[in-house]
């Protein structure tokens, strides 16, 4: 086995494991830390399936960004201050049912799509180059929209979260 | 096992634990965080085939969907935020009136 697979099992295992932390605990806080874990690992496996740029986007954005945000959320919304947050689950089985059909159904899709085989070979070396130069140009509209959205998005959820108001009632 | 055969299995695993995530939890929170779950399985997956056909389109879908995943976490954060504010809690079973109590 060479050592890029063994690298490999290692960040699927860890994403697995933190999954199911996820899904078992009870504290919220817990919870965001094993997504954050999750994250990282997805982020290792974009690593090693040559896609360099998502894996440090991945990284900056989600450990960077997201973590801080959910963090801050989790700490705001603590009813009782020095308490940890806990959560309680509902509709277990059903849940269960859905998310099982779920999973099995795209294991046979899986199974039963005959994808083609493409009989070139992955490319050596980086894509950070043809990234760029593809987003400045083929993918320029999207790019520009995607700046706009998050825009609105900023000025949107900074004005919904302050505690400003208009009129002094309440 | 074969590299994409694994990796589609952690991506269907992903995506369904992200759904029991979603479908069972109580706090608003972790709705959230079961919905960037699912984001990020469906990101796997198109990594995963735009290696398959060594094409760089699957890495810009995927750039795009973290980019809206980012807004909509900042959205959600901010919209439980404000309910918190207004409700007192972040359990949207507790959350039963939508007009503003007299």
């Amino acid at each position: 086995m060479n050592p890029a697979m063994l690298t490999l099992y290692v960040f699927v295992a860890a994403a697995v494991v933190a999954v199911l932390v996820m899904v078992f605990t009870r504290t919220v806080l817990f919870a965001a830390l094993s997504l954050i874990v999750c994250l990282i690992s997805v982020a290792g496996i974009y690593a090693l399936l040559s896609a360099e740029f998502l894996a440090i986007t991945q990284l900056i954005i989600y450990a960077g960004g997201v973590l801080v945000l959910i963090l801050f959320g989790i700490m705001l919304t603590n009813r009782i201050a020095g308490k940890t947050q806990r959560t309680e689950s509902h509709h277990i089985v059903p849940g269960l049912v859905i998310s099982m059909a779920m999973f099995i159904t795209l294991i046979v899709a899986f199974d039963k799509t005959s994808f083609i085989q493409p009989d070139r070979v992955p490319m050596p070396g980086n894509h950070i180059n043809a990234i760029g130069v593809e987003l400045m140009s083929t993918y320029a509209a999207p790019f520009e929209i995607g700046g706009l959205l998050l825009l609105v998005c900023l000025i949107g959820a900074s004005l919904m979260a302050s505690s400003f108001k208009k009129n002094d009632h309440a | 096992m074969r590299e994409p055969t694994l990796l589609f299995f952690l991506s269907a695993f992903l995506f369904s634990a992200g759904m029991l995530i979603v479908f069972t939890k109580k706090n608003a929170i972790m709705v959230l965080l079961g919905i960037e779950l699912m984001l990020n399985a469906a990101n796997l997956n198109l990594v995963v085939f735009s290696r398959q056909n060594i094409l760089l389109e699957g890495q810009f879908f995927a750039l795009f969907v973290i980019l809206v995943a980012v807004c909509e976490a900042a959205v959600g954060i901010a919209i439980i935020l404000k309910a918190y504010h207004y409700y007192h809690t972040s359990v949207p079973d507790q959350i039963s009136d939508i007009k503003e109590k007299n």
